[in-house]
């Protein structure tokens, strides 16, 4: 069978168009940032005008390097010239730019951002051309691009249910509504729907991978992207599309089984340091003093710890013998239940029927969780007896996930309290008291739905903070076991044959890249749409 | 003021000791201790030859009291041993010398004995701490200029196009994390399957000899995670400076836009970048570790995995003690400078 390239037959017909509009793109945001730093974009300061030489110099020298960085690096024509005479070519590239940023200067502003604008749309356009084929057709017409974008069909339809819907009611829809209003948050969110539709559609149903991410087959290992599989029955799909790696396994499938394990440990994880963070923050603002101090002085303790020094100390296999992480366990897992109570207590204490009913309904459904949590059979914390335990963490699944929420817990309980402070001087909470609430109900049900908006954002931080971390631990090799497909193991695991090799880390490393910008926009966009109102 | 420092300095002292001794606890916790003791002496030793060897050596007589020593504030142990010889922790744990001084911890000097370097823990320190120093220096000298200017030229006109850009430059960098980063620049950089090869994929050799070509994709890959950060710092203050009465005036006075960034408001608006830059040196220290893992440049951070991974226990907690002195000073240096930079503060 033919190896797969990139784009396939049709690609000899698209990649020119691609490559056309991808340049021009290029070269018209190197354009128009040179543009913006001219102090003309603004339009005229009448007052005081700048001379038009001072106007031209940032262009200029931007336009002038950017040419001469790409004939030093033998892209553009003057290639030759670069690699005779570095300080002529620098020369020649300087007047190029001169003249460019002249040219420049006569356009305007609006018309130059309006040409990327139409460039940029134009890239995606084909862009997308290329993932929309791919559905329709046979992997070898549209290469591995099509290949991949067919595989990720549910992964798809669910995007766009999602966004097609959000749009539609998206005035009802609150925070998350407006979230639509910003092509950052879009884009973010987008990104982060993407990895997550992709990890329950690819780990939970295993639809999109193509093979186990575990098996080895002979004959595959270290193969670049598109080779077809040795000795592939009919069940098999045909090729190993983003290539083998040094142990013969699919990378393309690996990296969409470690989306799983990401997207359920990092957003996981961090609920749990928020919980630890709402809980020990909200007193230690609202009342102060010494309890403040001390949790304080703690939270100080544990951030003043080198993250990695830390990890390296709690996340290894000696560690797992003394049941460390087991007994963490018990103490981080207790604050999501002394929360839920709380909060439940506080609220409804005087309704009639609450606390001889469903107050203690709650309370043991919250306890059976969270000792079926905590609890492992075999294990140095073992409290239920195995009929009653729901689920079994592995071991080493919850080290990770118990560093990760120990690292992440003192700078929410940082957050909570520093806006606690911030609040509970307003009017409302002063109403509250005076109306003889008592200080629990103020804390979780007059201050903290009123801090929600920063601390959303903060969320989508650390949730992209926890994948980091994750990633780290993976990096070092650290927690999970060697084989496990996370992206920080698999980078670690192909680093080594880097160059000759690429597939292998940078697939995970993109993958995880992506997740994290998505993260990260989405915190903007959030913290923008916000701010609005 | 001085009472300030005292007190900081105070704090300080009591969450290096709580620190010290957490890290103590955690390295010499039993199965750690058994893993030391296979490590030394040979890896077939039953349970009784390991308890005895740990024995014999001082480690099985309560934390408290092995902590006490390493301090210096205890006198070091002089065992008896089951195999008849007697040791003393001031003799490097071996057969006692007779001229081995009583107390022998961090306050007398003696740091330890390495038994991954076979070496003093206070040499390995001092020599991989100089490199990774070198490394660092080289970073800040990217990093804080590039982020300084960025964050300028992003908050000088918010809302801009330039100041899009620049923001959503600076997000994606900081959603780069090291590992990632680092991998990207081998992989286009200097693999032979790209086939650019501008510079080396291993800073070895610029342990002695420093070059753009061995040098710069670690410095780079450091700085790009921490700029992103500082840079939007620097962009939320100076947004805050520019929207300022003063500027309104100075601008109403018909003073050149440059001259009111350059002169009026720049001043103001790097006091809060200050302290984040000097809040950023700590986690500059998870990036040292990570690109001198993946560059294989043998400074402090390598030596923190060498000692991790074998857990050279006087070597790590040295490398704690290091680590938490940074963090610790430079939150002490961020307050200071904050008081002095800001003279709203520094009057009162």
């Amino acid at each position: 069978m033919q190896h797969l390239s990139w784009t396939g037959t049709l690609g000899a017909y698209l990649n020119p168009l691609f490559l056309t509009a991808l340049i021009c793109f290029l070269a018209l945001a190197v354009a128009a940032i040179a543009r913006g730093f001219s102090p003309r974009a603004d339009g005229p300061n009448l007052i005081n005008p700048t001379p038009p030489s001072v106007s031209l110099m940032g262009p200029s020298l931007i336009i002038g390097l950017v040419l001469w960085l790409l004939s030093l690096s033998g892209v553009s024509l003057l290639a030759p010239l670069a690699l005779g005479n570095m300080s002529l070519s620098l020369i020649v590239c300087l007047i190029l730019g001169a003249a460019a940023g002249y040219a420049l200067y006569q356009i305007s502003a609006e018309m130059i951002f309006k040409l990327v604008w139409l460039a940029f749309y134009v890239t995606l356009l084909l862009f997308g051309l290329y993932l929309v084929i791919g559905l329709f057709v046979k992997p070898a017409t549209m290469g591995i691009v099509g290949a991949i974008s067919q595989r990720l069909i549910p992964t798809w339809i669910a995007l766009a249910v999602t966004f097609v819907l959000s749009i539609l009611f998206k005035r009802k829809l609150g925070l998350y509504g407006k979230l639509f209003d910003s092509p950052i948050g879009m884009i973010g969110l987008g990104l982060v729907l993407f990895w997550i539709f992709t990890a329950i559609f690819g780990a939970g149903f295993d639809w999109i991978a193509t093979h186990d991410p575990l098996a080895q087959v002979s004959g595959m290992k270290n193969k670049h992207p598109g080779i077809p599989l040795q000795g592939a029955t009919e069940a098999d799909y045909p090729y190993y599309l983003l290539g083998g790696d040094t142990l013969a396994r699919d990378v393309f499938s690996r990296a969409i089984f470690g989306s799983g394990i990401v997207i359920v440990i990092a957003p996981a994880a961090t609920i749990f340091a928020f919980m630890v963070g709402i809980t020990l923050g909200l007193p230690a603002g609202y009342f102060g003093g010494r309890l403040d101090t001390v949790l304080s002085f703690l939270s100080n303790l544990v951030l003043a710890f080198p993250v990695i020094l830390l990890f390296f100390l709690l996340v290894t296999p000696e560690i797992v013998q003394t049941g460390l992480p087991n007994y963490l366990a018990v103490i981080l897992f207790v604050f999501p239940v002394i929360f839920i109570a709380v909060a439940q207590y506080s609220k409804n204490r005087l309704k009639p029927g609450f606390l001889t009913l469903q107050f203690p309904i709650l309370l043991i459904i919250c306890i059976w969780l969270y000792l079926s949590l905590v609890s492992e059979t075999g294990k140095p914390v073992d409290v239920l007896p195995p009929m009653l335990d729901l689920f079994d963490v592995p071991a080493e699944i919850l080290l990770v996930f118990v560093s990760v929420v120990f690292v992440n817990s003192p700078t929410a309980f940082r957050i909570v309290r520093g806006l606690t402070l911030d609040v509970k001087t307003r009017d409302y909470v002063a109403a509250a008291q005076t109306r003889g609430e008592g200080p629990w109900y103020i804390m979780l049900w007059e201050i903290l739905p009123n801090v929600r908006g920063p601390l959303i954002v903060d969320f989508c931080l650390r949730i992209g903070y926890a994948t980091i971390l994750l990633g780290t631990l993976g990096f070092f090799g650290l927690g999970l076991e060697s084989e496990s497909p996370d992206w920080g193991t698999t980078i670690n695991a192909g680093r080594k044959l880097l160059s000759v090799y690429l597939a292998p880390p940078l697939v995970p490393a993109f993958s995880l890249m992506s997740l994290v910008l998505g993260l990260n926009l989405l915190a903007d966009g959030l913290r923008e749409e916000s701010l609005r109102d | 003021m001085g009472m300030f420092i005292l007190r900081r300095t105070g704090v300080m002292l009591l969450t290096a000791l709580c620190l010290t001794f957490i890290v103590f606890i955690l390295t010499t916790l039993y199965p750690n201790l058994e893993k030391l003791a296979k490590n030394q002496g040979n890896f077939r030793m039953s349970d009784a030859e390991v308890a005895s060897y740990l024995g014999n050596r001082g480690y099985t007589q309560g934390k408290l009291q092995n902590y006490g020593e390493w301090l210096g504030v205890l006198p070091g142990y002089v065992i008896k041993g089951l195999d008849g010889k007697t040791r003393s922790r001031c003799s490097n744990h071996g057969v006692v010398e007779p001229d081995a001084p009583k107390f022998c911890g961090v306050l007398q000097g003696n740091w330890g004995f390495s038994s991954v370097f076979k070496e003093s823990v206070s040499d390995v320190v001092k020599t991989r701490l100089a490199l990774t120093g070198k490394l660092m220096f080289w970073v800040m000298i990217v990093m804080i200029p590039g982020a300084l200017i960025i964050g300028v030229f992003a908050g000088m006109r918010e809302g801009s196009r330039l100041d899009r850009s620049l923001s959503t430059a600076a997000i994606v960098t900081t959603a780069t994390p090291e590992y990632v980063s680092g991998v990207i620049f081998i992989a286009i950089f200097t693999s032979s399957a790209v086939g650019l090869k501008w510079f080396k994929g291993s800073a070895t050799s610029a342990m002695d000899n420093a070059t753009l070509e061995n040098f710069l994709l670690p410095v780079l890959t450091i700085a790009l995670y921490g700029m992103g950060y500082i840079a939007r710092m620097t962009r939320a203050s100076m947004t805050e400076v520019m929207t300022a009465q003063y500027i309104r005036t100075a601008r109403l006075k018909g003073v050149s836009f440059a001259n009111i960034v350059l002169k009026h408001a720049l001043r103001n608006a790097l006091i809060a970048p200050f302290t984040v830059i000097m809040l950023q040196i700590p986690w500059l220290l998870n990036g040292v570790v990570i690109v001198e893992t993946l560059f294989n440049f043998k400074g402090f951070g390598w030596v923190l995995v060498q000692a991790a991974s074998n857990n050279d226990i006087d070597l790590l907690l040295a490398v704690a003690v290091v680590g938490v002195i940074v963090v610790l000073l430079t939150q002490l240096i961020s307050d200071i400078g904050y008081v002095f930079l800001n003279p709203r503060i520094r009057i009162s």
